[in-house]
């Protein structure tokens, strides 16, 4: 099979190139992209990639796979490819290259930073721990998943022009985590927060981020809820 | 918090609250035009005159006037915001944003007075 490589570092190259490499695929297997990925730089070892848990869970290996963001580890190459084709991994979009596949991602864990994303409550600790009904905890299902691969965000074209003041789909998941938690008590201050022309309202619906989630989660939907609550605290 | 002093009213829930019940004011308006076609298929101009000189549709116009310059505005503040940047024009964002918001708004003003003129106007 031919794999077709972005390469490109930045302090010897003028510009980036796509390395075309023939790797073995074994007979009767339905590899992962990673692990192509593994067989292309046994042939060329000066092939950079992050990569670590192989399982969907670190979210290391985010890339663009034949144009759609996802994670290599979890992406089998009869879902990537068609049959007879080739292989196309580049950078996840949008972020600076550090080189060949492993991008800069400052602007995207700074993003995530503005949202405050941990608990806070201003009311006296119980002894031994908040509590929670079930229900409560149920609504924050299909939003502490994120593993913040930055699939989603680097997929959205608000992002691409302006990372610097659009929080993007995986820090609103997260902003919205803490909204919708109960035992969060910050929510007027985190909603003010939010309450500009950029942070959330960039976001123009058209869900490449619920598409490309490599862990099937919806930041649409998060971020509308967060433009209720926007509405409702504001009006 | 990110602060804006070009947008219309530096408020995200505004601007997006704006943009939306224009934009039911403008479908609205253009519903009512059409129909007026509908209704009379052999409109003349002195049935059209009669229609937009009436107190109620002078009234709705000058709404839809002001909606639409609203709605505009919000509409090409965020182009120009998308793409006028340093990520695409690099060090001429500031100038080249700033004209053609400039131009944008000027524009606007006008085509709002023009038709507060067509309308009002003796």
């Amino acid at each position: 099979m031919l794999v077709s490589i972005y390469r490109y570092n930045p302090e010897i190259d003028a510009k980036p190139i796509m390395q075309d490499i023939e790797v073995e695929i074994p007979e009767g297997k339905d590899l992962m992209v990673l692990d192509v990925l593994n067989l292309a730089k046994e042939k060329d070892p000066t092939i950079v990639y992050r990569r670590s848990c192989r399982e969907g869970v670190c979210g290391s290996d985010g890339m663009n796979i034949n144009g759609q963001n996802g994670l290599g580890c979890i992406t089998p190459l009869s879902e990537a490819v068609k049959p007879g084709k080739k292989l196309v991994l580049r950078p996840l979009p949008g972020l600076p290259v550090i080189r060949d596949l492993v991008v800069d991602m400052s602007i995207f864990y700074k993003q995530f930073e503005k949202v405050k994303p941990w608990l806070m409550n201003d009311t006296p600790a119980p002894a031994i721990e908040r509590l929670q009904s079930q229900e409560d905890r149920a609504k924050l299902d299909g939003l502490y998943e994120c593993i913040l691969c930055a699939c989603c965000s680097t997929a959205c074209p608000s992002f691409w022009w302006n990372p610097d003041k659009f929080i993007g789909p995986a820090g609103l998941l997260q902003a919205y985590r803490f909204l919708a938690d109960t035992r969060d008590t910050a929510a007027v201050e985190r909603l003010a927060g939010l309450d500009d022309p950029f942070s959330v309202f960039r976001c123009r619906g058209i869900m490449n981020c619920v598409s490309v989630c490599p862990k099937g989660l919806n930041p649409t939907r998060a971020i509308g809820h967060i433009r209720t609550m926007l509405v409702a605290e504001g009006t | 918090m990110v602060t804006n002093a070009t947008s219309l009213s530096s408020s995200g829930v505004s601007d997006w609250l704006i943009q939306r019940f224009s934009a039911v004011i403008l479908a609205v308006y253009t519903f009512v035009v059409l129909g007026a076609f509908i209704i009379k298929p052999d409109m003349d101009y002195n049935t059209w005159s009669t229609l937009f000189n009436s107190n109620p549709m002078r009234l709705f116009s000058l709404i839809t006037i002001f909606a639409l310059c609203g709605h505009a505005w919000i509409g090409l503040w965020t182009i120009t915001t998308d793409y006028l940047n340093v990520h695409h024009v690099g060090g001429l964002a500031t100038f080249s944003r700033l004209t053609v918001q400039a131009l944008c708004a000027l524009i606007t003003v006008t085509y709002l007075f023009w038709g507060i003129q067509i309308f009002w106007g003796s």
